[in-house]
């Protein structure tokens, strides 16, 4: 990036630098959330849906996962990564697949318990019809994400909302490296850290304006979807 | 049910954007340098890498830490060269067997830095040892890295010769922030105190608010940098032949060129001595 | 195979300390609607979910054609509040045949013969949560005929409708019996007894206090609670 640009500039100039590095954090916490939704969807509905010794257990050990800090995942997932970890042989520290692995971290257990507590509520209300339906377990669950997948999107905006916004996991895992694994948050506690504050406000102005345009994007597709299906 | 397919969708979607995240992985060979901040933060890797990559056609993606946790990712073998300023650590690293042969760089120097109003009264001396004890007997504030970096190593090492027991005499006064040289001199242009840094950091450092050189010439504030090829005998993964290519280009005639020509505000930041057997 | 006759045999069913059912006996067999009536509280959901196979019984033994547990394959039910999944109309008639596994060929005819029977053609298309509570209850009617049951339980099918959706509702109600499904339904409106009932069976505080062929119930009724009940004094 050029030295002496503000934020601004940089945007309305499609400064190429700052593209790329908006790009990779889109990819990255996209790619973060669609995974976690994979894992914390289905758990969630796992949660909701049986009764099993511990389950109190597992839910209050869920809402804890969700306030994990940031820089813990990071450092789990970098000792596990590095040459001298137990997954050292893959190498991918220091890369953005290191990152998608540990905003997925981050983000599965947000996921997971609000999509437990979207597809419970959901389960009272539908549970006597799909018995009486004799709907076989499988078909409940899926039927009861389907179902739910407009509540489902505020648990995948929240997740969304918490691997856009860290620095934390990506700055240990990623290494913040110029045109590789530098993200947004990462670029702006570089600037931060370079002194440049009214470039890393910008950035930071940046970010948000993004995070609120998926927000927006989200919010217009479910209010679209809803008139379609209730 | 429309759900699976829906689900194998985002598997998709997710597996194929983590790899595009990635394209050049495959591609141009790259190395992996674990550095320290000030290389960064001053700007001096933008100014080098280019020409690097122009002459070898070979990546360089620097991951910048403190000299300590610099060292640390060579340890553990996830990086295959490191460049960083602490010639005690270095020479530690290069005994453990980590290093294969430590190769002098380029220097330049640390400066005191501290509040134009200059509450110590030290500005204009080159004799460090007094400024630290003029700090220290009147308990004006002081911020410290405190993580292992290279600045902070030098630090430690400045106290002692100032013949302050700096563990044992730090108060309210002494603040050790366990961060890199910009939140440092963050903390330090917020809080008016005085702090050590590298003088390459420092010229390319936009808030500098208040803050000024105080102290500099003395020859204890000399900032040597030296860079060494992770050894590969212990990590078998290091890039060798792409790393020990980026160490002979820094100390050759060409590197050591571009590195004296790497200027902000028309003044050079660090001084190419690969020359020098002493460094 | 069908699962009729029903035999519930002293059947009890408590939740908590509330006896919601106690030492029912019951058959229900193949023929003219069978309606259980009785106050609110008297047990009527309770021995409805039961002989559905949705609550076991505590003590006594429910059968279907002398076999127990067996699944509700040729059973359906709607519920006096019934829940519209979260989809069109139409989408809900689907997922029922899909539920019974009814082949997939037979779908599009299916759903469009049984919106036709409810008079929901033209919302076809509309979020079924969106429609009114006399449209839902007729969907959940088509829902449930959409399993293509040998019995149809119907619990307070017409409660809180206006009188219009009730007669649409009793009129499909008519249909579906002269077709050869058994119904099985409760009400507490008499009215709605008289006009549909071929036996009525007479619940009081979770017992059966009459069984008896419909005309012979209302023009002489056996016990006191039965007297009470019909001129309209037995309330709670």
């Amino acid at each position: 990036m050029p030295d002496n640009a503000s934020a601004l500039q940089l945007v309305l100039s499609g400064d190429p630098a700052l593209f790329s590095i908006v790009l990779l954090a889109m990819i990255v916490s996209l790619s973060a959330v669609l995974l976690a939704a994979l894992i914390g969807v289905p758990l969630g509905a796992l949660i909701a849906l049986t009764s099993f010794r511990g389950r109190d257990g597992a839910i209050v050990l869920l809402n804890t996962l969700m306030g994990l800090p940031p820089v813990v995942i990071g450092l789990l997932v970098y000792l596990a990564l590095s040459r001298s970890g137990p997954l050292g042989a893959w190498g991918l520290l220091f890369t953005p697949q290191a990152m998608v692995i540990a905003q997925t971290i981050l983000v599965a257990p947000i996921i997971a318990a609000l999509s437990r507590q979207t597809i419970e509520d959901l389960w009272l209300e539908y549970r006597d019809e799909l018995t009486a339906m004799n709907v076989p377990w499988p078909g409940r669950v899926g039927t009861l994400i389907w179902d739910a997948r407009f509540s489902l999107i505020t648990a995948l905006l929240a997740g969304f909302g918490r691997a856009a916004a860290e620095v934390g996991a990506v700055i240990i895992v990623g290494g913040n490296i110029e045109g590789h694994t530098r993200t947004m948050t990462t670029a702006i506690a570089l600037e931060t850290s370079k002194g440049d504050l009214p470039l890393a406000i910008g950035l930071g102005i940046v970010l948000m304006a993004i995070v609120l345009m998926v927000n927006a994007l989200a919010w217009v597709v479910r209010r679209a979807a809803e008139r379609v299906a209730g | 049910m429309k759900i699976h397919r829906r689900s194998l969708a985002l598997m998709a979607i997710a597996v194929l954007s983590s790899a595009a995240a990635a394209p050049a992985l495959a591609q141009a060979p790259s190395i992996l340098v674990a550095s320290t901040t000030s290389t960064q933060d001053s700007g001096l890797f933008g100014h080098l890498l280019p020409l690097f990559k122009a002459a070898t056609g070979i990546e360089v993606k620097v991951v910048a830490l403190g000299t300590g946790q610099a060292l640390d990712v060579g340890r553990r073998g996830d990086a295959d060269v490191v460049f960083v300023h602490a010639r005690s650590e270095e020479e530690k690293f290069q005994a453990e067997g980590f290093g294969v042969r430590r190769h002098p760089v380029m220097y330049n120097d640390f400066v005191l830095i501290g509040p134009k109003s200059d509450p110590a009264g030290v500005q204009g001396s080159t004799d460090i040892a007094a400024a630290l004890r003029a700090i220290k007997d009147r308990k004006l504030p002081f911020v410290s890295r405190g993580d292992r970096s290279g600045t902070h190593v030098a630090e430690l090492r400045l106290w002692k010769d100032a013949g302050v027991d700096i563990a044992a005499d730090k108060g309210d006064w002494y603040k050790a922030i366990g961060q890199g040289m910009g939140a440092a001199l963050n903390t330090a242009a917020a809080a008016n105190a005085y702090l050590l840094a590298d003088r390459g950091t420092w010229l390319a450092f936009r808030n500098k608010a208040d803050l000024a050189i105080v102290v500099q010439g003395d020859k204890r504030l000399f900032n040597q940098y030296g860079v060494m090829l992770v050894n590969p005998a212990r990590h078998p993964t290091v890039k060798k032949e792409a790393g020990q290519r980026f160490i002979d280009w820094l100390v050759s005639p060409q590197g050591q060129r571009a590195i004296a020509d790497y200027k902000v505000g028309g003044e050079p930041l660090f001084f190419p001595n690969a020359g020098d057997p002493n460094a | 195979m069908t699962d009729l006759p029903i035999d519930l045999d002293n059947v009890t069913i408590a939740v908590g300390n509330a006896t919601m059912l106690d030492r029912v006996t019951l058959t229900i067999a193949a023929g003219a609607p069978t309606v259980l009536i009785g106050p609110n509280g008297a047990g009527k959901t309770t021995l409805l979910r039961a002989a559905m196979g949705l609550v076991a019984p505590m003590r006594g033994t429910v059968t279907w054609q002398g076999r127990a547990h067996v699944p509700p394959v040729r059973r359906a039910i709607v519920f006096q509040r019934p829940t519209m999944l979260r989809r069109t109309t139409s989408a809900n008639i689907r997922y029922a045949l899909r539920a019974a596994r009814i082949a997939r060929g037979g779908h599009d005819e299916a759903i469009e013969r049984l919106l036709a029977m409810v008079g929901l053609s033209r919302a076809a298309d509309r979020p079924a949560r969106r429609l009114s509570a006399g449209e839902q209850q007729r969907l959940a009617l088509a829902r449930a005929l959409a399993r293509e049951p040998d019995v149809l339980f119907l619990d307070e099918p017409t409660a809180s409708l206006d009188p219009a959706s009730t007669k649409a509702i009793e009129d499909i109600i008519r249909a579906v019996s002269q077709r050869g499904i058994k119904v099985v339904l409760s009400t507490h409106d008499l009215g709605e007894a008289r006009r549909l009932a071929g036996e009525i069976v007479l619940l009081h505080r979770g017992r059966i206090v009459e069984t008896a062929a419909a005309s012979g119930f209302f023009e002489s009724p056996m016990t006191d609670e039965a007297r009470r009940f019909v001129a309209g004094e037995l309330l709670v």
